[in-house]
């Protein structure tokens, strides 16, 4: 490994070749501010167009100031980072991308979030000297994203988490000069793209360009009617990252608070999300024992690997790219789906309330789950099982707006029956989880023993394609698991060519799972963060009495008095779904 | 971009994957392929982009941020005669720019568009290097030198009968 030796604001440093002043810097304890740059190391995304040139520095001996991301140290390099040069250009560059914003920063959905409003404060600018012409481009309102890209600043990051990262490939930069914008194909909505909604253009714009569809005043006129019944329910990785929206350290678990704030919000019932992960797991593990024992005995038949479905993202990805491999995938709904269907029927049925005048709310770390919500197969009659779905993000702000001081709320339980969950429930929030919640029930299931130990640690991690296999009493089931879409693509194109060795695969859209999804608090491309939070998860876990889906006494109740068996034909009306080939060519459009 | 469709024949298809398959499917291959295409198609509309892009395996997306970005390509049809007046340096300061109203006069159209018949369309380009025949005018390939306001009549009378 060859060093570099080098000077940067009069301090010596030493680095590896390869290194960029950007990071040379940042080893001295140097922050260089940038708009444009995006690294989330561990999921080896690493975006440096040097487009926005804030991160400019002056080189020794060179005629212009460098953009630090995109420039390699080298041997003797002199380099300073605030010279008055420097600053002077920095400034100018803030000035002229400032001069084609829009000034709504007031009532913009990204206020106190936005990394240009924060770097204008930093810099402290106090007027905007020029004046010209301003982009204009009609705002695009699809069910999960609003694209506003008046406010994009040609960053890009949203280009490369859809096309490297994801390989969903709907936007791209195009045009030119002034009129150069991120846009999907012939400057689509995104509606008729073939977006999957999951949102890690959102999670990593550093603007107002790219944000969620805002459904809490829907929420809150809901929580107002007297005449309605609110039901909430809450996806696992909430708990695992609210807390960073109150200036919790990220990773710290926040689950009894969760469920005081939602009970002071006004909502009738405070149910979890992770109670219908145990039901999804009854179903979906039952589902791949089923294809299992008929491909172990001889049927040819039978789809093997089966494909988890409870991301939304994922079930848009596969509609829109394999159309031709709809029976891949299992059958059963994703959680928030199951719970949608449960309360708006069994739960309904025990409190004799119609399902009209309940309004069920669900809390997601996700911005697809408001498509998922909005799927005319999820209503009945119209009426939808889940009636909106918020971000973690959008809970926070409701909370703040209802005077709540989260910080020191009492730790409270969940309601019963819906609120019950196992530790299998809680680890749906993390790559690998889901997988590792199925085979704890089904190897239970299937070999008719009691797991020693229910931790899978092989099938853990945050590498985007992991492969591992788990002994079901002699029977080798071999696993794979992918989190990003473009990982899943990979292991989708293997089972095309018929090279899958897998048996089941695990599949969820966004890095380490919904821990990292577009609408948890905003990382700002540090993996850290994703890190702690899949930590708490696991934590979580450990800390359950039950940590076997089969083993929740309501999810057995729910059999019991309502459902009969998985798989029944109850829990295939209210439980499964079919899928749609959605590819689009253009002429079918407009 | 404004646009204009275009229902693609069997044949068209296969033309477009023909292209590709010229140049092994590659998608560093994309502007070459797009050259290829437009000469075939005379311009690009959002289907065949479609085309493009499958045959490559990238998305529609990208495909489209390159054919917006170089003012070579089109997505609007060429008249069967396409018009180009020189506006480089040389010819402009000889008049070019009298010459090109001539034409839009006369055609009514205006520059980058076709006349609805899809016998005529004008462009301005810069520069075809006959400065001394300045200011220049071509049609498909031929070059015409000296053009004057009174010439554009000329010109559009080769073409009445075709």
């Amino acid at each position: 490994m060859e060093l570099i030796k080098l000077t940067i604001d009069n301090r010596a440093v030493e680095v590896e070749k390869g290194t960029t002043v950007f990071h040379a810097a940042k080893k001295l304890g140097i922050e260089i501010p940038t708009l444009c740059y995006m690294n989330l190391a561990d999921l080896n995304i690493e975006h440096k167009p040097g487009g926005c040139r804030v991160c400019v520095v002056e080189v020794e001996g060179r005629r212009n100031l460098a953009p630090s991301c995109a420039t390699e140290c080298n041997e003797g390099m002199v380099v300073k980072t605030n010279s008055m040069r420097v600053l002077n250009s920095r400034r100018t560059v803030l000035e002229l991308i400032l001069s084609d914003h829009p000034f709504d920063c007031l009532i913009c959905a990204k206020s106190g979030y936005c990394d240009l409003q924060n770097m204008a404060i930093k810099m402290g600018v106090r007027s905007i000297p020029y004046q010209g012409e301003k982009s204009t481009y009609k705002p695009d309102f699809s069910p999960a994203i609003i694209r506003e890209m008046d406010k994009c600043i040609m960053c890009r990051r949203c280009e490369t988490m859809c096309n490297d990262f994801q390989t969903v490939g709907v936007l791209s930069g195009i045009n030119r000069g002034f009129e150069a914008v991120v846009a999907p194909a012939f400057e689509r909505d995104l509606d008729h793209s073939e977006c999957t909604y999951c949102g890690q253009c959102v999670a990593v714009c550093p603007t107002g360009a790219l944000t969620e569809v805002d459904h809490t005043p829907q929420v809150i006129r809901a929580l107002a009617d007297p005449t309605k019944t609110v039901v909430v329910q809450t996806a696992p990785a909430v708990r695992a990252a609210l807390g960073e929206e109150f200036g919790l350290e990220p990773g710290t678990l926040v689950t009894g608070k969760l469920a005081a704030a939602l009970r002071r919000l006004g909502f009738d019932y405070v149910f979890d999300t992770d109670f219908a992960a145990d039901l999804t797991i009854m179903e979906e593990g039952s589902e791949l024992l089923d294809r299992l024992g008929r491909f172990l005995g001889g049927d040819k038949s039978v789809k093997l690997p089966m494909l988890t479905s409870c991301c939304p993202g994922w079930v848009n990805f596969f509609e829109y790219n394999f159309p031709d491999m709809l029976d891949v995938p299992s059958t059963a709904r994703s959680p928030q789906q199951m719970f949608g269907s449960i309360a708006k029927s069994y739960f309904a049925d025990k409190i004799a309330v119609d399902r009209k005048e309940m309004v069920v709310v669900s809390i997601m770390p996700c911005v697809a789950k408001k498509f998922e919500a909005s799927r005319e197969e999820f209503k009945v009659d119209g009426n939808p099982d889940v009636d909106f779905s918020i971000s973690t993000r959008e809970l926070a702000a409701l909370i703040k707006g209802a005077n709540i001081d989260f910080n020191t709320l009492p730790d409270e339980d969940f309601d019963k029956p819906l609120g019950e969950s196992t530790g299998a429930g809680v680890i749906f929030g993390v790559t690998g989880g889901v997988i590792e919640a199925a085979v704890r029930t089904a190897y239970e299931l299937h070999t008719k023993k009691t797991l020693e130990k229910v931790d899978f640690k092989q099938l853990r991690g945050l590498e985007g394609i992991r492969s591992a296999s788990v002994d079901f009493d002699g029977v080798e089931i071999k696993i794979g698991i992918a989190h990003g879409l473009g990982n899943a693509r990979k292991l989708l194109e293997d089972i095309k060519a018929g090279k899958s060795e897998f048996h089941a695969i695990e599949i969820m859209a966004c890095p380490s799972g919904c821990i990292g999804g577009g609408g948890q608090p905003l990382h700002h491309g540090d993996s850290s963060i994703l890190k702690a939070r899949s930590k708490a998860i696991y934590t979580e876990d450990e800390l359950k009495v039950l940590r076997k889906s089969h083993e929740n006494p309501y999810i057995i109740k729910l059999y019991d008095e309502f459902l009969g068996k998985p798989m029944s034909e109850k829990a295939h009306h209210l439980l499964h779904t079919h899928y749609f080939a959605r590819k689009l060519k253009h002429i079918d459009i407009d | 971009m404004t646009s204009v469709k275009l229902k693609l024949k069997e044949n068209d298809v296969k033309k477009i994957q023909e292209i590709c398959k010229s140049f092994n499917n590659e998608p560093g291959e994309l502007i070459n392929v797009l050259h290829k295409t437009q000469e075939y198609f005379g311009y690009l509309p959002a289907e065949v982009q479609e085309e493009v892009a499958e045959g490559l395996g990238i998305s529609v997306a990208k495909v489209y941020g390159v054919v917006t970005f170089y003012s070579f390509f089109t997505m609007l049809p060429k008249g069967r005669y396409p018009i180009s007046v020189c506006t480089g340096t040389a010819c402009y300061v000889r008049g070019a720019e009298k010459v090109l109203d001539e034409f839009k006069r006369i055609l009514k159209v205006a520059v980058g568009e076709t006349t609805p018949d899809g016998k005529y369309s004008i462009t301005c380009l810069r520069c075809v290097g006959a400065c001394g025949l300045a200011p220049v005018v071509m049609v498909g390939d031929k070059t015409y030198g000296r053009v004057t306001t009174d010439g554009v009549k000329d010109i559009l009378k080769e073409y009445e009968n075709e």
